[in-house]
């Protein structure tokens, strides 16, 4: 049987893996539908973009569904911390997307311009909400959420809404909305029929540009801007999973953890080719090349995020020995070792049919196509 | 000290999202299995027919299915954000199943739909029925995975307290995913998904027969509802019977209630066909009895004691007792780690922990509980007879109602007489709703029915719920009240619309090919 505090640190890889995942498959389905009417300017056009999601978003949402599975099966503080604490944030994400399922299902339904606009407008809210919640939400991991735990592990949260909303937070989330607006655009550009691809091309790269200024700015902001917190007790990985055991204090930054693994610098460096190499790729009418660069950027992200965490997942401005890390946050180590098997069957066997599935329907959805549909 | 605002609106919240979830899942369930079964006719005999029955369903089907993901992604986020406690206190047990869900079930179901739409012209007849067929899988998948988890609230098999971490752990997963409460939940639930999808093919296309539209296309449907429906609809009604026996052997006090059995019969127990539970005076007025029913339903044996309400309390208080011996205990250890006398009290008395826990809503700490205190929470674990009286009685009645509906189309259908009967046809148009209203009060019987628990005497309900304030979950209710309504009118609309316009007025026909792609 593989040691608890091992098994702590593969379940924190898992996490990124299915963050990236979610990043990737979900995130250009996201752009595609907050960019509807940007690049398609008119309804034909518009179900050109549409169909090129429509076949996948569903398969694609499962991956932030999967993320809430697996975070309250391997780590239930989290799930129940992070979600009761940012009640409000919470609502409004899932009102995105209980939108989104009906407004791609029910869209061309009717063959009403207003009925068709009004869902219009529904798709790019509900694309638009989930990449600024997610970038918010995570800008708020490095401030430290006003959370404490009591003796019997119950969680009291001291913050509203709107508390959320600090200018780092939303730094963070302008972050993740260029990332996801060009990670969209780059997949239209790639997958809807040739007369769109200039266009979707071009707001591929002002918003890849966008990313790589306010990358840079949150990764200046955290360096010189913010503390970092630490771990000053001793930490025993094999230990049963109670945060109340360690002591936190607030002090040095957040790039502790790359001073002391170099290998880290990996990923900002991986996100920041992966933005240049989308942009060169694109005006060089490499779509396909582009949008697999731009996935790079939501996987370097991602893990530039995660690594500079790293060992918190997150940590309490409140209490800073409340902060739930991946020593003390963890489900058993019988349950990590059952899903961690689960995992190893059963993801293979999704990214196979998945990518059959993706066989399938390659190729571009052309306008010849979409005026042969009848419409509903 | 818990909000009781917080708890009431947290509970109305999670009901009356889940009810609404599962006005979509069951037809989800049995839909998706007529699909596969009339696209493998299409596959066998290669009659176009059945491709375009498989094509308009499917167009019904694709409207359902969107409103069952929109509303399955609120229910698995529910737990974190208004079970906080709940969500760490069992997480370790409860969430796996869910996450297995997402991993075994959901990609099946939520990738295979797209190619369901869009895959006509791409794919061979063989691999779309292959696609057909696994879609169906999926949902019959993911039901048993979510009811694995529901059955161990009801039924908390495999696990254990951990005083370190203040949760519940699973010791053995094997116990918890072979638990038979899951075993019979998921069948008698699954059927009822079937007994529903039957009912909306019959009813819809009874109503184009007595239109006197689409006859061949309808005709055919309801061959397939009669059947399909007969199968399940006697499914439902003898696996409810053995959902009945496995409640009795570990919610006797569910039982009871359903029942309204006040008091310990000499076995074995009659069955109350009909009477009014009065909770004040705890009796039934004007009861119907039938003897010996309710003995054989409950214990499969002439002899075998169905305890009655006032006995159960009883056991309550002194497992209250019991457990403020083992929460006195946990108070010790937490002061001392090694205090042996105390850790010796703890293991005697920890599987009654949560009954202790049932005076938190009584007074602040269980230590100081008066008798009158204990008797209060005792009290306390009789959920609302009446409702559980009347809504298992009504589901039952379906059921009996639903073997004679299909029975009666079954045997038309064979003898080929579907369209003689006007009054027939009526009956199967009008008989649409029912199933529904089964179902939904299935799962109040279920689900009312265990509190006041959340996890069978291990968690009370109350003590579930996250630190949130009464406000906000008044705000989340009404968004989702507005939203869901929105939606509703929405759906019903689009069904009724297509499926009004029916496959004719669709242009469902061979010639006009793949274009269902646009309606997914
Ligand atoms: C007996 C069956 C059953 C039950 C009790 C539930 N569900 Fe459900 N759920 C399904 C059967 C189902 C399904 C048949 O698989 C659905 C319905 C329609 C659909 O599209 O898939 C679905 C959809 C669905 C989805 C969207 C999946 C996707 O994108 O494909 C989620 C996240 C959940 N459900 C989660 C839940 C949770 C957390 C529940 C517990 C409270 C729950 N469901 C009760
Ligand atoms: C979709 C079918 C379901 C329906 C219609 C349903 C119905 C209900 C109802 C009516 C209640 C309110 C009881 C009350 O508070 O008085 C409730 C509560 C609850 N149910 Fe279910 N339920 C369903 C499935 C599930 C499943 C599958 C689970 C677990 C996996 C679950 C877990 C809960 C929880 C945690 C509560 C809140 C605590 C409580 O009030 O008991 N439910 N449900
Ligand atoms: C003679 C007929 C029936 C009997 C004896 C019966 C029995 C039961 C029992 C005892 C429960 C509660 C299980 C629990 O508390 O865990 C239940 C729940 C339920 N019933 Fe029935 N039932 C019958 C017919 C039906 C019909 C016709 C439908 C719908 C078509 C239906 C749908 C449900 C559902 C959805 C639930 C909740 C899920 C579950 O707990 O299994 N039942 N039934």
């Amino acid at each position: 049987m593989i040691d608890y505090e091992t098994l702590r640190l593969l379940w924190w890889l898992i996490l990124g893996v299915l963050l990236i995942g979610f990043a990737i498959m979900d995130g250009f389905d996201f752009g595609v539908a907050a960019l509807l009417r940007v690049l398609g300017h008119n309804d034909e056009e518009r179900r050109v973009l549409l169909e090129t999601v429509e076949p996948v978003w569903e398969g694609n949402q499962v991956w932030f569904i999967l993320g809430g599975g697996a975070v309250f099966a391997a780590w239930p503080f989290v799930y129940a911390v992070a979600f009761s604490g940012l009640y409000v944030a919470m609502f409004l994400l899932l009102v995105a997307f209980i939108l989104r399922p009906v407004g791609f299902s029910y869209r061309n339904k009717l063959n009403d311009p207003r009925w068709r606009n009004a869902w219009d407008w529904v798709l790019t809210v509900s694309g638009l909400v989930p990449m600024l919640i997610f970038g918010v939400a995570f800008g708020n991991l490095f401030l430290g959420l006003p959370f404490r735990l009591d003796a019997e592990m119950r969680m009291t949260y001291e913050g509203g809404f709107f508390g959320l909303l600090s200018p780092f937070a939303v730094l963070s989330g302008l972050v993740s909305i260029a990332m996801l607006l060009a990670h969209g655009a780059s997949y239209a550009a790639f997958k809807a029929d040739e007369s769109l691809a200039e266009r979707s091309g071009r707001v591929a790269r002002i918003a890849a540009l966008a990313y790589i200024v306010f990358y840079l700015l949150a990764g200046a902001w955290l360096a010189f801007g913010l503390p970092g917190y630490a771990i000053v007790s001793a930490v025993n990985g094999n230990a049963p999973s109670n945060p109340l055991l360690k002591q936190v204090a607030i002090q040095g930054h957040w790039f502790a953890g790359y001073a002391a693994h170099p290998a880290f610098w990996l990923a900002p460096l991986a996100a920041l080719v992966g933005a240049v190499g989308s942009i060169v790729l694109i005006s060089a009418r490499k779509y396909f090349a582009g949008f697999l660069a731009s996935s790079l950027v939501c996987a370097g992200t991602i893990l530039s995020a995660g690594f500079a965490l790293f060992p918190f997942l997150m940590p309490s401005s409140l209490d800073p020995n409340s902060s739930l890390t991946v020593f003390d946050a963890s489900s058993s180590q019988t349950t990590l070792g059952i899903m961690l098997v689960v995992v190893i069957i059963f993801l293979p066997i999704v990214l196979a049919y998945t990518s059959w599935v993706y066989r399938v329907l390659r190729g571009r959805v052309t306008l010849e196509h979409i005026k042969h549909h009848l419409g509903y | 000290m818990i909000d009781n605002e917080v708890v009431t609106l947290s509970r109305l919240q999670f009901a009356l999202t889940a009810l609404y979830h599962f006005l979509f899942v069951p037809l989800t369930l049995g839909l998706s299995w007529m699909l596969a079964i009339m696209e493998a006719v299409y596959v066998m005999t290669g009659r176009e027919i059945w491709k375009r029955m498989t094509q308009f369903w499917g167009v019904l089907f694709g409207i359902n299915f969107a409103m069952g993901v929109a509303t399955g992604v609120t229910m698995e986020f529910q737990f974190g954000t208004n079970w906080a406690y709940y969500s760490h206190y069992v997480g370790d047990v409860f969430g796996t199943p869910l996450a297995i869900e997402g991993l075994m079930a959901f990609f099946l179901e939520a990738t295979l739909i797209g190619l369901f739409f869009f895959g006509w012209d791409r794919l061979s007849r063989v691999k779309h029925l292959l696609v057909t067929t696994f879609l169906a899988l999926g949902t019959n998948l993911s039901a048993l995975w979510i009811l694995i988890a529901n059955a161990w609230m009801q039924n908390p098999v495999g696990a254990e307290f951990n005083l370190d971490t203040m949760r519940m752990e699973v010791t053995s997963f094997a116990t918890v995913a072979f638990n038979p409460v899951a075993q019979s939940k998921f069948v008698h639930t699954v059927s009822a998904g079937y007994v529903l999808g039957a009912m909306f093919v019959l009813s819809i296309s009874a109503w184009y027969l007595l239109k006197g539209r689409n006859i061949e296309f309808a005709k055919r449907s309801m061959t397939v509802a009669a059947s399909f429906g007969l199968a399940s609809a006697l499914s439902v009604v003898v696996l409810g019977d053995e959902s009945g026996y496995t409640v009795s052997e570990n919610q006797k006090m569910k039982l009871a209630a359903i029942e309204a059995m006040w008091d310990t019969e000499k076995p074995p127990a009659a069955f109350t066909a009909f009477g009014f539970p009065d909770v004040a005076e705890r009796k039934t007025h004007f009861a119907i009895h039938i003897p010996w029913v309710m003995g054989i339903i409950g214990t499969r044996s002439l002899d075998g004691v169905l305890p009655g309400i006032n006995q159960l309390v009883e056991e309550a208080a002194q497992r209250i007792e019991n457990g403020r011996i083992a929460y006195a205990a946990m108070q010790r250890l937490r002061a001392d780690r090694n205090d042996t006398q105390a850790r010796a009290d703890f293991d005697a008395h920890k599987k009654d922990l949560g009954y202790a826990l049932l005076l938190r809503k009584v007074v602040a700490d269980p230590a100081h509980a008066t008798p009158a205190d204990v008797q209060t929470a005792a009290n306390s674990t009789i959920p609302n007879v009446p409702v559980l009286f009347w809504a298992f009685r009504i589901m039952v009645g379906c059921g009996f109602y639903f073997i004679a509906l299909f029975g009666y189309s079954f045997w038309l259908a064979s003898k080929r007489q579907l369209d003689r009967h006007r009054w027939y046809l009526k009956l199967a148009l009008y008989s649409l709703p029912l199933p529904w209203v089964a179902i939904e009060l299935g799962w109040i019987v279920a689900e009312y029915g265990r509190q006041p628990w959340a996890i069978e005497g291990v968690l009370p309900t109350a003590l579930g719920v996250s630190s949130v304030s009464a406000g906000q979950v008044l705000f989340s209710l009404c968004g989702f009240v507005i939203f869901y309504t929105a939606l509703a009118v929405v759906d019903g609309v689009l069904m009724a619309k297509y499926a009004r316009r029916g496959p004719d007025g669709l242009g469902i026909s061979p010639e006009v090919k793949p274009s269902l792609g646009a309606a997914s």
